[in-house]
């Protein structure tokens, strides 16, 4: 057989068999393997970029975490100064307030006895010139049974006792 | 590693020696041409026919020959399909044929007369002519053969995914494997850049092309059966290959692909009372696909030829004394081992090639206006 001219009857069976070779292959074989490759690369692909994000998204995490620590001690050193500050004040108001209750019932205290003081003292008072008057008409009476005793001493005995009176109220 | 080397540089200067007195020894005994004549040759060594061998190797047979033992000839019988004048459509075995016998008025023709080799018929009026014949002679058995083969291998594959419900995390290992890697390389280096955006449609066809031209490459190296068919050293077998790649290349081309055939951008005169340009492009629709054909058919013809006539040096030495003999089998499977070799690589590159010259010829024919503007626009700068 010639090598340079193509027998009719093998070009007839490459062609059947190529043709039924194409058709199973096109339609059953070579798309479902490039079909897969290619689904499994585009799942790398996006499986990649979600990693990526992913790991993106934890440093922003991070940093936030971090961030929140440093706030959290900020603020509870701000609010440990600000309660110290507060019971300071509290601590001093309570003592002003004290010392001004205290200084308050002392002064009434002092007003109650300096008003019981000119209370007693006027009673002591009226108590002596009461005694005194009691004396004085007792001895007085015992002048004027004597019978010794003069107008004259009379009048300065009233002398006297209108110059006590005079003093008194001044 | 040093004893290999001393060992290996030990044989090569045995062979060396030994074929340079081979040599001398030759000449001395039997002085004669160097004519590599057929007919000298076969004198020469006493009925040991290395043309005849190379030839009733590479090309086609009616029936599927194996060995030759003691002048019988094991061979695998394989159906003749034919069509008569008279009689219609026959089948029959082509053992029935064999050693000259004739069936039903079919012989094979003995050399030297028309048709040689060939399936004629003798009508009734002692005419012989050829008739329609469809055998299935070794090569499209081969053909089937491998394309069977082919056809397990990557439905095979396929079904490797479907077991796996097409999951994702279904990573093939081993032989799935590599063939899945060979599709992948083929995808992205060869037909995505070469075909451009649609390569989605071709890259089936182009596969298919590819997986078919290696696996009879491969299947053509196997010695015997069920290998050793001279597939795609068939000019038949790569005429369809290419026929399907013009095909492709001119029924699904665009407007611009013709117009650059028909009407091209050069100057007027060139293309106007004589069509000097077109017809020129004309002849290229013809001459890539003769190209395709006759590049794989040749290469692959050259490649079995010279590993033949490389085996060939062990029975033609055979004559030649025993040291030659024994030297010359050496050299001979050495450099056989060598050639096969080679021929794995070339059945790759081979398939390799065809697939390539295919993307880009369809690429060709796919280019849309815009690109073809940038290209001219680039040119002219």
């Amino acid at each position: 057989m010639s090598l340079l001219t193509p027998d009719l009857g093998l070009l007839f069976w490459m062609l059947l068999s190529f043709l039924i070779v194409f058709g199973a292959l096109a339609k059953f074989g070579f798309p479902v393997i490039t079909g897969m490759v290619e689904k499994r690369r585009t799942h790398i692909e996006e499986s990649l970029s979600a990693a990526d994000e992913a790991r993106q998204r934890l440093e922003g995490v991070e940093e936030e975490a971090q961030k929140m620590m440093e706030d959290a001690t900020r603020r509870s050193k701000e609010m440990l100064s600000s309660a110290v500050a507060d019971s300071q004040h509290i601590v001093e108001a309570a003592r002003q307030r004290a010392e001004a209750d205290v200084a308050a019932r002392m002064e009434a205290a002092r007003t109650q006895i300096e008003i019981e003081k000119q209370k007693a003292l006027g009673e002591l008072r009226t108590t002596v010139a009461l005694l005194s008057v009691d004396v004085a008409e007792k001895v007085l009476r015992q002048r004027l049974e004597e019978g010794s005793a003069s107008g004259e001493y009379i009048d300065r005995l009233i002398e006297e006792a209108e110059q006590k009176g005079v003093q008194h109220k001044s | 590693m040093k004893p290999r080397l001393r060992n290996i540089t030990l044989l090569l200067t045995m062979l060396l020696v030994g074929a340079l007195w081979g040599g001398v020894y030759a000449q001395s005994e039997e002085p004669r041409p160097a004519s590599n004549d057929a007919q000298k040759v076969q004198e020469a060594e006493e009925g040991f026919d290395v043309v005849g061998l190379i030839f009733d190797h590479i090309s086609d047979a009616y029936s599927w020959h194996i060995a030759t033992y003691k002048g019988h000839h094991i061979e695998i019988p394989l159906p003749c399909i034919v069509r008569s004048r008279t009689e219609g459509w026959e089948v029959f075995l082509s053992s029935r044929l064999a050693h000259g016998h004739s069936y039903k008025g079919f012989s094979i023709a003995p050399e030297g007369a028309e048709w040689e080799g060939k399936i004629v018929a003798t009508g009734a009026d002692g005419e012989v002519y050829r008739p329609i014949d469809l055998s299935i002679t070794k090569n499209a058995a081969g053909v089937i053969i491998n394309s069977l083969i082919l056809l397990v291998v990557i439905l095979g594959c396929a079904r490797w995914y479907k077991r796996r419900d097409y999951s994702i995390y279904a990573v093939p290992k081993g032989f799935v494997g590599a063939v899945e890697m060979l599709i992948v390389s083929l995808v992205d280096d060869v037909i995505r850049p070469s075909v451009g955006k649609d390569y989605k449609r071709y890259a089936p066809y182009l596969l298919t092309a590819f997986f078919f031209i290696f696996i009879n490459n491969l299947m053509g190296l196997v010695p015997t059966f069920p290998g050793g068919a001279n597939t795609t050293g068939n000019i038949a077998i790569t005429l369809i290959l290419a026929l399907a790649t013009m095909f492709a290349v001119n029924v699904f081309g665009n407007k611009e692909y013709w117009k650059e055939i028909l009407w091209p951008d050069v100057p007027i005169w060139m293309k106007c009372p004589i069509p000097l340009m077109p017809v020129i492009e004309l002849f290229g629709i013809i001459s890539k696909p003769f190209a395709l054909t006759i590049r794989l058919f040749a290469n692959t013809l050259a490649g079995h030829m010279v590993i033949l006539a490389l085996t060939s040096l062990v029975f033609v030495s055979a004559t030649m004394g025993t040291t030659m003999n024994i030297v010359m089998t050496i050299f001979s499977v050495l450099l056989t081992v060598f050639m096969l070799v080679l021929e794995i690589l070339v059945a790759y590159i081979q398939a390799y090639v065809f697939t390539m010259l295919s993307s880009v010829f369809v690429g060709l024919s796919r280019k849309d206006h815009h690109e073809a503007r940038k290209e001219k626009t680039k040119q002219s700068e």
